[in-house]
């Protein structure tokens, strides 16, 4: 009795055609699945929207108070803060945070077999599909909170053309970003029996060093640097957050799309390597 | 053989549940530790909120954190107790709801024990802990009266929550994939009574504080217990409503829950 890999030969992309074929199928897959859940979508789009009221309250508390002592809370006024959390919880979806344990469950259920036999390289497999459920997000999940946070209150607008784009840019940067992390937490499942923990830490930096409890610049300013340059988690909401709302000067959007672009690179080299590693102990109990 | 009470029923099947879960010690521990955090990072909110401003909406941060501790406390009481009804879609998609109702005994109770969130037993003391902290700072002084409301706020707020969670999880017995609808009203609810009424504006705050009653998990009893008046003009007695509202709160759940397994049907898968 020999062991056999398990891993399929992997396709070899030759050219752009192909690719785009790939990128369009799978892509599409995604979006279509997503496209179906309609009364998740709209269930967890109420609840970001609820949530969006209670953080704008706080916030225009915490920018009134800063105000009435003749300042700014750390460098944003009330109207750029609503859109900071209206966009936020837009983007919650988008990128999604949490809850997404497919690959962990695979890995348990041993389902994940079927992932290695593909073509494709997982890591991809997982992407683009992951990309497609994205622009579904952003068609519905995003604006719908926008629309309602700009209804109900002031909401600044970007003054410069060129932070659309480069808000677009990193939108999809701050989805990569996430999808590697949501991956990575997701395949310590190869070496962990029961991944609830490392989801859950996963979970709580998120939100706290993602920028969604509070925009990070609230911490003190070294911290803030710390959290900014040390980890991966202000690159989910807090950088396209403050590309939108023009925190900074041009210069510094395009330092904050280049740090994005870093982690990216950085957790998808990691997310490769894993897998790889993955590969050689994995064994399939069959039955 | 003497058939056991319904209560000894129940004790087994919530010692069985601790056995199980605690069983796996490492995975145990990781989720007692991690709902420490949770509360941690929500704490850690409003300290840095405060660090940016010293007084928000007229409260200062030693007053903030008593109405935070008095909402956080409750909360955790009632996620203890309840909080696995948020499973509902599940129980109701899987058709374990089927296999519960054919059961002699009462379908909430039954579906509330067969998943005990021990767990979050490390929020609770937390929670406790925060509140104690909370009460020092704030200068509360230790009349009877004062006792009394800081036993019964967290309790009243506790059967306040757990109405909501029961309450939105029935919206699963009509609407299967409302994922995370009843959270807007459950953490939703525990974020809104976190902070002084006085943070939120117009018919927002109009509808939650009072047409919802989340101003009383909290604030209004911080009121007595800070010995302020209300900015907003709400007379001192409203702090003592909040075990009225949660009785009112239950009973409305009660009826909801109610109604929904009348109307359910089974998804046939």
């Amino acid at each position: 009795m020999g062991f056999v890999t398990a891993t399929a030969d992997r396709l070899t992309i030759r050219n752009f055609t192909e690719a785009a074929g790939l990128f369009r199928t799978l892509g599409a897959s995604g979006f279509r699945r997503f496209s179906t859940y309609r009364q998740a979508t709209v269930a967890a789009t109420i609840t970001n929207t609820m949530f969006g009221f209670v953080r704008t309250y706080v916030m225009l508390a915490v920018a009134g108070s800063a105000v009435a002592l003749g300042g700014q809370a750390a460098g944003y006024d009330a109207p750029q803060l609503v859109t900071y959390v209206w966009a936020g919880q837009g983007l919650i979806g988008v990128v999604a945070m949490w809850g997404w344990t497919d690959l962990a469950d695979r890995i348990r259920s041993g389902d994940v077999v079927t992932d290695l036999l593909r073509p494709v390289h997982p890591v991809l497999g997982y992407l683009l599909p992951d990309l497609g459920r994205a622009a579904y997000a952003m068609l519905t999940r995003f604006v719908v909170p926008v629309v309602v946070g700009a209804l109900a209150f002031d909401m600044y607008l970007p003054q410069r053309a060129a932070t659309y784009p480069m808000f677009a840019v990193s939108v999809l940067l701050a989805v990569l970003v996430c999808f590697a992390g949501r991956y990575l937490v997701n395949a310590a499942g190869y070496w962990l029996l029961d991944t609830r923990g490392v989801l859950m830490g996963w979970a709580v930096c998120a939100g706290m060093l993602g920028g969604l409890y509070f925009p990070i610049r609230f911490l003190p300013d070294g911290l803030a640097t710390a959290v900014y340059l040390g980890t991966p988690f202000p690159s989910l909401l807090q950088v396209p957050l403050d590309v939108l709302v023009e925190r900074d000067p041009p210069t510094g959007q395009l330092a904050l799309l280049g740090l994005q672009a870093l982690w990216a690179g950085l957790l998808f080299t990691a997310c490769v390597l894993v897998q790889r590693r993955a590969e050689r102990r994995l064994v399939v109990q069959g039955g | 053989m003497a058939e056991p009470s319904t209560a000894a029923i129940y004790r087994r099947l919530v010692a069985a549940q601790v056995r199980s879960q605690a069983s796996y010690r490492v995975s145990f521990a990781l989720d007692l530790f991690s709902n420490v955090v949770f509360l941690g990072a929500d704490l850690l909110t409003v300290l840095v909120v405060f660090h940016r401003v010293p007084v928000l909406a007229g409260f200062s941060l030693t007053d903030a954190l008593l109405v935070f501790a008095l909402s956080s406390l409750g909360f955790s009481l009632a996620d203890l107790a309840v909080g696995n009804i948020d499973k509902m879609q599940r129980h109701v998609r899987t058709g374990l709801l089927d296999a519960v109702l054919i059961r002699p005994l009462g379908v909430l109770w039954q579906l509330l024990v067969l998943d005990v969130g021990v767990r979050r037993l490390g929020r609770v003391v937390s929670g406790v802990a925060v509140l104690v902290v909370a009460v020092r700072l704030a200068g509360v002084p230790a009349t009877p009266a004062n006792l009394l409301l800081l036993v019964l706020t967290p309790v009243a707020g506790a059967v306040f929550f757990s109405a909501f969670f029961v309450a939105t999880a029935t919206v699963a017995f009509w609407w299967v994939d409302s994922g995370e609808l009843s959270a807007a009203l459950t953490y939703g609810g525990r974020d809104f009574t976190s902070y002084p009424m006085t943070v939120y504006g117009g018919w927002f705050r109009h509808l939650l504080a009072f047409g919802l009653g989340f101003g009383f998990v909290a604030y209004y009893p911080a009121l007595i217990l800070l010995d302020r008046t209300d900015p907003l003009g709400s007379p001192a007695w409203l702090g003592w409503c909040s075990p009225v509202l949660a009785a009112v709160a239950a009973a409305l759940a009660a009826l909801v829950w109610r109604t929904g397994v009348r109307h359910y049907r089974s998804t046939g898968s």
